[in-house]
């Protein structure tokens, strides 16, 4: 059973902005499925139309295999989401916050009390739960908002940026709190920046690029796509200018005691350190560029228009 | 279902009444004070020079009016502020995404409106016993026109807030459309006081169906025939359900 069906949605803003040019999208129940795509790109509006606060233009949305036009109340009974701005009353203590979302989902108090503790344990806001909102770190409002989507217990949960201004640790926390819910049983949804985070958590992946699917597949598959890896090679000795490595034709001097090598898919990190090796060139560390994903995200929605401020 | 619909009504309805009352100096007693200055100033000092008004002292007269203009301007200004910042602030959207059907939202809202306009009614009710005696000729018809005005004006203060694209535009109606019908509205002086053009002109304006009912409630005397005041109110009422809840439905200023 699919969690979420999207199949030919299009959203036109009143300022004629064409933000979904008829997108179709299947998450199975129980993925952990990645939505990337750059700025500007789709992801919120389709968020949002799933979510129920965008209206679409054309096109149809099932949760579950419930209709967000015919059976709103149920579709929305199994989604919980998680925007990518902060939504809640900032003057609200913490604990109030999640007790009344528990509420509007027609959870009973008593009920909620319990779910709320639960949450607010797991991640680290207990000792929070009578301070007003506004007074909690960037970080803490993330994860207020992850455990207000939680508490009715949805079978789907869309995370829209959920660790964007987290820091690493926090980050790190939040990715095992994230599997564990997942390995529960909640299908989630995760669009986000920082694509080593969807390449460790999620299983299959969506690019979506000027309100277009521009790539469907899992994680694995889309990562077999990329034809080169771009490696940074720290050096023992100094040099003075860039080795000549016959099999490889990108290599770029980064300083005296770096080099910058892309590695194409025929060849291996043995092939590289060998021919270095020959040149008495030692190599101390190495570590990949960019991460996979990332190489292939910026090469596949990369636009002239985009490669600079101006 | 409908047992998680109800949760869902007390659930706002319960933040919204904390609302207010958790910020009751802003909210409750300053409509107490204002009222009381009413009653120093016009009841004692300027009243007693004016006489007799409708076969009542002027303070017994204006009495009811001062009470039902508080409902007014707080069941208005509660909903108004509450939506608008909910709005502004986007916590509007915990509602939106959670399966809670419009109508509760309206329910849940106008309830926290009438909840501040009865309480604000109420303590300038007591306030006034200082100044004269407590007497109810209907109370039946004091209960229900004060239910149906704040229910009327918190969906009245609910539209705004939601066409409101700016906290500017929220204090536009109160002060260029409320208060100026409000004061005209009979709170002061019986209309038969005035030329009969303008006894017909102050037809047109609802509140004077509402402080004449109330006054009616009180004080057994009115302006205008109690049914037909009646009647006024509930067709105001009728008329604002559906606006907001056809609003509400389209999304209009709060889905994109």
């Amino acid at each position: 059973m699919f969690a979420l069906e999207i199949e030919n949605l299009k959203k036109t803003y009143a300022s004629g902005l064409q933000a979904l040019r008829g997108i179709d999208l299947s998450v199975e129940q129980g993925d952990f499925f990645a939505l990337l795509g750059p700025n500007g790109a789709g992801k919120s509006t389709c968020i949002g139309i799933i979510s129920g606060l965008v209206n679409k233009t054309g096109g149809s949305v099932r949760i579950f295999g419930h209709s967000i036009d015919d059976q709103f109340l149920l579709a929305k009974s199994m989604l919980g989401s998680v925007p990518q701005e902060f939504n809640f009353n900032t003057f609200e203590p913490v604990e109030e916050i999640i007790i009344n979302q528990a509420g509007y989902y027609g959870v009973p108090a008593r009920v909620a009390r319990q779910e709320t503790e639960r949450y607010l344990k797991q991640l680290g806001l207990w000792q929070h739960r009578r301070s007003q909102a506004r007074r909690l770190s960037g970080g803490m409002k993330r994860r207020l908002m992850i455990a207000r989507a939680l508490v009715h217990k949805p079978r789907l949960l869309i995370l829209d940026e959920p660790t964007a201004g987290v820091d690493i640790e926090l980050r790190r926390s939040m990715w095992d709190f994230l599997e564990t819910i997942n390995q529960q049983g909640t299908t989630i949804i995760l669009t986000t920046h920082y694509l080593e985070e969807a390449e460790r958590m999620c299983r299959n992946v969506a690019i979506i690029d000027e309100g277009s699917i521009i790539q469907n597949s899992s994680m694995p598959a889309l990562l077999q796509q990329l034809n080169s890896e771009t490696f940074v090679l720290y050096l023992r000795h100094e040099i003075e200018r860039v080795p000549e490595l016959p099999s490889f034709d990108q290599i770029e001097l980064l300083d005296r005691n770096s080099i910058e090598v892309e590695v194409p898919e025929s060849l291996t990190i043995n092939d590289l350190i060998g021919e270095l090796e020959s040149q008495h060139i030692v190599v101390q560390r190495m570590r990949n560029k960019v991460n996979r994903l990332e190489e292939l995200f910026v090469k596949m929605t990369a636009k002239s228009d985009r490669s600079s401020f101006a | 279902m409908l047992r998680q619909f109800w949760i869902a009504y007390l659930t706002i309805t319960r933040k919204e009444i904390m609302r207010f009352t958790r910020i009751w100096v802003q909210t409750i007693f300053p409509p107490v004070v204002m009222v009381a200055l009413y009653f120093i100033i016009f009841g004692n000092l300027i009243g007693q020079r004016i006489g007799q008004m409708d076969g009542m002292s002027y303070i017994d007269f204006i009495m009811p009016g001062l009470v039902m203009m508080s409902i007014i301007t707080n069941s208005y200004a509660n909903v108004v502020s509450s939506f608008y910042g909910a709005k502004y602030s986007r916590h509007i959207e915990e509602m939106q995404v959670a399966p809670v059907p419009n109508l509760v939202i309206l329910l849940g809202f106008v309830t926290g409106g009438v909840a501040r306009g009865i309480s604000v009614g109420f303590a300038v009710t007591l306030v006034s016993l200082f100044f004269t005696e407590f007497s109810v000729h209907n109370s039946l018809i004091v209960l229900l026109v004060a239910l149906l005005t704040s229910s009327l004006f918190s969906m009245a203060g609910l539209i705004n807030a939601i066409f409101a694209n700016s906290f500017d535009d929220i204090s536009i109606v109160p002060t260029f459309v409320l208060t100026p019908l409000t004061y005209l509205g009979g709170i002061f002086y019986s209309i038969k006081l005035l030329p009969e053009i303008w006894q017909q002109v102050s037809l047109a304006n609802p509140i004077l169906y509402m402080v004449n009912s109330f006054r009616f409630g009180f004080r057994g005397t009115s302006d205008i025939d109690l049914a037909t005041a009646l009647l006024v109110i509930l067709g105001f009422n009728a008329v604002l359900f559906i606006v907001s809840l056809f609003l509400l439905q389209r999304g209009v200023g709060i889905r994109q």
